[in-house]
């Protein structure tokens, strides 16, 4: 028995001659939500094949549960949204999803669904007058069917307008708040910072990185930016907290964490000479720059 | 295992809602009915009845539309999936690929059951009450019916396969108009070129009926000959059909969807969405 949902341990898959798969572990507990970053090709589908079975591993092993992948249990357990999904055009919404929950066995409240994803007037229409977005919704509401273990969302924000992607993320906590662990496969790194427990990134095949995103930070060293806004001349300013100038009135200035009360201090015994300090701690896109480029070192 | 009928269900919906059953159903009324008053004439010199001239006919019609029919919903069965994008999915619930491939192989199979019936049943009660029946007849229009159906069977199983080799749909579409081709026309003239090469040698008296029958069109149409001996007049073909063991052509269409339905399995396993 284990009490994780998802357990990824130091799997390996060969495509050919290329090792698509390198020694990849990853393990999320029930209700987590973690967000799988990389480059296109860096293996996030091919995980995610390997983990719904459809696709065999060459070393390692993974588990949904205590399932193994492709087992009946482990298909009743997981949930799947495929990047870019489609569907059959000649079918309406209700039918499509209806056949999904015959599928799983699981008692289900079809427009109830359909509704939560905000395609209650669209029950009836077929799915081939769907626009990409609504095609992605109706992909969301079958993620929903029975009570998943694992869900895995491959680029579940692709082709959603910024408040659908809200809703998105709405039913991503729904789902991590029945104990669903989410893995959710995207590029849209800003808005993944703000809601995921965590953040694994892969690159050619390797998890570079597995961590909250303080922690990330942290180990990156990535520097927090603080720009100081003189009052009068920013060259005396610049040459006293040693900083490079930005513009007319502005100092830009590079530390640490450790060194951030320091520099802070630092800024305020300067007195009258500054107007205004932003700090801006290092984003979700340095860090995934970090770690995702870090090419061959 | 009421996971496949629900696949049932879908592909039966989908064949209703893309007009693919009203169109098959409607070809098949009209060749039908074309050919049963196109080929009404020979009756009074063979001294059979219309209905038996009309079954004839439509056995050499079925030979062609049944097979066409058949890969026409069948190609796009398992790449047209695969396509879309959408196969991955499906194959993420619960239901197996022998479940998916069995419940298609049920709707597809109804759909061709039913423009068969309606066709040939036209066909047959229009010449039946114009040239008149006899038990004989009716016999030999429920066994084309029948048999129609089962070579349906046959090429919705072979179309699969090929849905499952293909890299897409349209290669697959390709690739069963190929299938048709060479099942259907090319390998009878092979046989044909063979033969007269041969100049009724022992090829022709003991190898050539049992190349023909392995074919199941070719089964198809023995069957359909060898058991009604007015059939057999009408359509002018009994030399083949005298050469074989009674058994030799049902056993061939029996055994063809077996063996396509199993190789399509197969193929299926190995397709990795």
């Amino acid at each position: 028995m284990t009490d994780k949902a998802l357990s990824i341990d130091h799997v390996l898959k060969d495509r050919g001659k290329t090792r698509v798969l390198d020694d990849i572990t990853l393990f999320l507990d029930p209700g987590q939500r973690v967000a799988l970053l990389g480059h296109n090709g860096a293996g996030k589908s091919t995980l995610i094949k390997s983990i719904l079975g459809l696709t065999p591993i060459h070393g390692g092993a993974i588990r949904i549960g205590d399932a193994t992948p492709g087992s009946a249990q482990a298909r009743r357990e997981t949930a799947y949204l495929p990047e870019a999904v489609s569907f059959h055009p000649a079918l309406t919404g209700r039918e499509q999803l209806t056949l999904f929950a015959q599928l799983s066995g699981a008692k289900a409240d079809v427009p109830g669904l359909l509704e939560r994803v905000g395609l209650s007037d669209a029950l009836d229409r077929r799915i081939g007058a769907y626009s990409k977005g609504m095609r992605q919704r109706l992909g969301l509401a079958q993620v929903l069917l029975g009570q998943p273990k694992v869900a895995l969302l491959d680029e579940p924000t692709s082709g959603l307008d910024p408040i659908s992607r809200q809703d998105l993320y709405a039913i991503i906590d729904e789902l991590a708040g029945q104990g669903t662990a989410v893995l959710i496969a995207s590029h849209a790194l800003t808005e993944v910072e703000a809601r995921t427990d965590r953040i694994a990134i892969m690159r050619k095949g390797r998890m570079v990185a597995d961590d909250t995103l303080t922690n990330l930070s942290a180990l990156a060293g990535l520097p927090i930016r603080l720009k100081v806004r003189a009052s009068a001349n920013p060259d005396v300013l610049a040459a006293e907290l040693g900083g490079s100038r930005i513009n007319g009135a502005s100092v830009e200035l590079l530390c640490t964490p450790e060194d951030k009360m320091e520099a802070l201090r630092q800024i305020a015994g300067l007195g009258d000479a500054v107007a205004d300090v932003e700090m801006t701690p290092p984003k979700l896109e340095d860090l995934y720059r970090h770690y995702a480029q870090e090419d061959l070192q | 295992m009421t996971r496949f009928l629900a696949i049932t269900r879908t592909e039966m919906l989908i064949l209703r809602r893309n007009r693919w059953l009203l169109v098959a159903t409607l070809i098949m009324v009209l060749f039908a009915l074309a050919l049963t008053f196109a080929g009404s004439a020979p009756t009074g010199t063979l001294g059979v009845d219309m209905l038996t001239v009309s079954v004839a006919s439509m056995t050499t019609l079925s030979v062609y539309l049944a097979p066409l029919l058949a890969l026409m919903i069948a190609f796009d069965a398992i790449a047209g999936d695969v396509d879309r994008g959408s196969l991955s999915l499906l194959l993420s619930y619960p239901a197996g690929r022998g479940e998916i491939l069995l419940g298609k192989f049920t709707a597809h199979l109804a759909a061709l059951a039913f423009a068969m019936t309606i066709g040939f049943g036209t066909a047959g009660a229009v010449a039946a009450f114009f040239g008149g029946a006899g038990p004989e007849s009716l016999m030999a229009l429920a066994r084309l019916i029948l048999t129609s159906i089962l070579l349906g069977a046959v090429f919705l199983a072979l179309g699969y396969l090929l849905s499952a080799l293909a890299k897409g749909a349209t290669a697959a579409a390709g690739m069963s108009a190929g299938l048709w081709l060479v099942f259907v026309v090319l390998y009878d003239l092979g046989l044909l070129g063979a033969v007269v090469m041969d100049k009724g040698g022992t090829f022709t008296q003991s190898v050539f009926p049992w190349v023909m029958v392995a074919n199941p069109a070719d089964a198809f149409r023995l069957w359909n000959i060898a058991a009604t001996e007015g059939v057999a007049i009408a359509s002018g073909m009994t030399g083949a059909a005298q050469a074989l063991p009674v058994w030799a052509a049902p056993v061939s269409l029996l055994i063809w969807p077996v063996i396509g339905f199993a190789l399509a399995r197969v193929a299926f396993w190995r397709v990795e969405p």
